[in-house]
């Protein structure tokens, strides 16, 4: 992470069109893009539970969407301040790309709340997996609409072509990605050794009561 | 200060405020998790005493 804020400050040169703005891209898609792998690993962890009937496999998608949510929200926040001083609102409803992204953020936000108004058990589990599974389908609609729209709004930066930046732009592009997926990783397995130990716990508790 | 350096530090600090936030809260239910484990390390022994039979000095020979 020290790395990528030194490249951010030090290596990536100043964009020509934007200015100084443009390094919050090098925060801003990379959490966006790690925001997507959490839902995906949640998803993958969801069908692991309902295909292999794999122990752990419910927490580890729960956690890894829970993730997600927290990175999803940065996404917003930051594409926000992003917008505020590129096109001069906080947000743009005509941008199908931002909503869109919104739509995905709500869907897993109501994930959590969904999981914990059920009991735990088997039934909360599967409802969960069937639930993040469905979710999945706005991944892809979501990562491609800013190129199914074509709204020019939102720039395209990765095209067909390869990235429309600087070599040093995209080096520091791709340290700044490398370490969100690190944090992402250690934040998810904390969270999860907190969660087991919380629950084998709770039943050690049961036991000795 | 400029304006854009001003939004600029603000998407940066947002993104650590959350991070620090997160990792305040993951060492917060640590703390919790510590003392669950000695409340029940100590509810093992005293039941571990409870249930242990009382032995009382025998002269050997």
């Amino acid at each position: 992470m020290v790395a990528a804020v030194a490249m951010i400050a030090y290596v990536a040169q100043v964009d020509a069109d934007q200015g100084l703005s443009q390094k919050i891209f090098y925060f801003h898609v990379p959490i966006a893009l790690t925001a997507y792998a959490c839902f995906g690993w949640g998803a993958w962890k969801a069908l692991l539970h309902l295909w292999k009937r794999r122990d752990g496999a419910d927490l580890e998608s729960y956690v890894a969407i829970h993730q997600g949510v927290i990175f999803g929200a940065m996404t917003l926040v930051t594409g926000s301040i992003w917008a505020k001083i590129s096109w001069g609102h906080w947000w743009v409803w005509g941008s199908d790309q931002l909503v869109l992204f919104l739509v995905l953020f709500l869907f897993y936000a109501a994930y959590c709340m969904l999981r914990f108004s059920v009991e735990p058990g088997p039934r909360r589990a599967n409802l969960s997996a069937v639930y993040v599974l469905f979710g999945v389908a706005l991944i892809p609609v979501s990562f491609m609409a800013i190129r199914l729209a074509n709204d020019l709004i939102h720039p395209t930066v990765f095209t067909t072509d390869g990235p429309q930046m600087s070599g040093r732009m995209f080096a520091t592009f791709c340290v700044s990605w490398a370490a969100m997926l690190l944090l992402a990783g250690t934040l998810y397995q904390v969270e999860l050794a907190g969660k087991r130990l919380d629950s084998r716990l709770r039943e050690l508790r049961e036991l000795l009561a | 200060m400029t304006a854009p350096e001003k939004y600029v530090a603000a998407a940066y600090l947002v993104v650590f405020g959350v991070v620090l936030a997160y990792v305040l809260i993951i060492s917060l239910k640590l703390v919790r998790l510590e003392r669950e484990v000695e409340e029940l390390t100590e509810l093992a022994r005293r039941r571990q005493a409870r249930t242990e039979p009382t032995r009382e000095a025998t002269p050997v020979g």
